[in-house]
């Protein structure tokens, strides 16, 4: 029984740092400006929506990934997919939840879209290092 | 011995607290993070000292098993420490760090004294189960220190990215590491149970380290944005 209740306390603080660790972790791209090619590339006008966040993922797969976005990625994709299961369930039900899911799957999707266009831009100086030798 | 697996979860874990230590030279914050590194150089001898004890004695032997108790005591006391430090540093500036220490070392004692007193009462292995109760009890006091400190890091709006990502990464693994212990009570029989807090040990040191690397001491959010729910 006690096992059991410090279980469920413990699942509750461990989801709210979570969420609150992997929001941190979106804060530092919230203030980026995305580039106009990546704008032409996702088709994003403005900013990315919850939809976005899969085709994405694609194209960042495409791109020559830069390790220190390595772990902050998965721990948005795990946040990602945690967010799709609330909506597939607890959402359905209460509209207040729906709205916050999408929200918080939009903040994903932009955190993606900048990750895209700081991986071009790594890639862009790499290339233009290697032709200056 | 233990098997591949659990030799790579042990490896990989030794090798990230380094990089912490590392990066965090590179980034010339060793001493601003002093208590965080000495935390993980203490684990890391302690790892050594694991080891030794495991080739020499066995897993099964009395020698490894003081050796392994003692040292998760010390370590947790360590990362008590670390905390107490990140309290420092978020209510330093109200000039509250003396009566911050203070408290800390109460609570410590308190902790201490409780720890002991449960095991005089049930036990006749005092040495082994104290270390052990210590350990069990200083993680409880650690999750609630952290829910707390979190708590004053809204109320008081701090906004340095690195203290606010340590906190959290802290509170993370605080409450991870109870959920697993609750697990391991409910359902001890399952074999995966025993290899879940060793991959959870390695993610503190993965996150302070992405932290410590990404973000300067002068890089700021707005921790209002942070809450799941915004008021």
């Amino acid at each position: 029984m006690m096992a059991s209740l410090i279980f469920v306390v413990s699942v509750v603080t461990l989801l709210m740092f979570f969420v609150s660790y992997c929001r941190s972790l979106m804060a530092s791209s919230s203030r980026h400006i995305i580039s106009k090619e990546v704008r032409d590339i996702t088709g994003i006008p403005a900013s990315a929506c919850g939809r976005d966040f899969v085709r994405v993922m694609q194209l960042l797969q495409l791109c020559p990934e830069r390790p220190e976005d390595r772990s902050p990625l998965q721990a948005v994709d795990a946040y990602f997919k945690i967010l799709g299961l609330v909506q597939k369930s607890v959402a359905r039900l209460v509209p207040s939840v729906r709205t916050w899911t999408e929200h918080e799957r939009a903040g994903c999707a932009n955190f993606v879209v900048v990750t895209l266009d700081r991986r071009i831009a790594f890639s862009r100086e790499v290339l233009a290092q290697q032709g200056e030798y | 011995m233990p098997g591949p697996f659990a030799l790579i979860i042990w490896c990989s874990g030794m090798a990230l607290e380094l990089t912490f230590v590392v990066c965090s030279l590179a980034r010339k914050s060793f001493l601003r993070y002093f208590f965080f590194n000495m935390y993980f150089l203490l684990d890391l001898c302690s790892e050594a000292a694991r080891y030794f004890f495991l080739i020499r004695f066995g897993q099964s032997s009395d020698a490894y098993r003081y050796a392994y108790y003692y040292t998760d005591a010390l370590l947790t006391l360590g990362l008590y420490v670390a905390l107490i430090s990140l309290y420092s540093r978020v209510f330093g500036e109200l000039k509250f760090g003396k009566y911050v220490r203070l408290t800390a070392v109460f609570l410590l004692l308190g902790t201490a004294a409780f720890s002991y007193g449960v095991v005089a009462q049930t036990t006749d292995r005092l040495v082994t189960s104290f270390a052990y109760e210590l350990s069990q009890n200083l993680y409880f006091v650690g999750l609630v220190l952290t829910y707390v400190l979190w708590g004053a890091i809204l109320k008081l709006r701090e906004t340095r990215t690195r203290v606010v990502q340590f906190v959290l990464a802290l509170g993370v693994y605080f409450s991870a590491y109870a959920a697993i212990y609750a697990l391991v009570n409910l359902a001890s029989k399952y074999a995966v149970m025993s290899n879940l807090a060793p991959i959870l040990g390695c993610l503190l040191p993965l996150s302070w380290t992405i932290t410590i690397w990404r973000h300067s001491e002068e890089s700021r959010l707005i921790p209002a944005q942070l809450v799941a729910v915004q008021r």
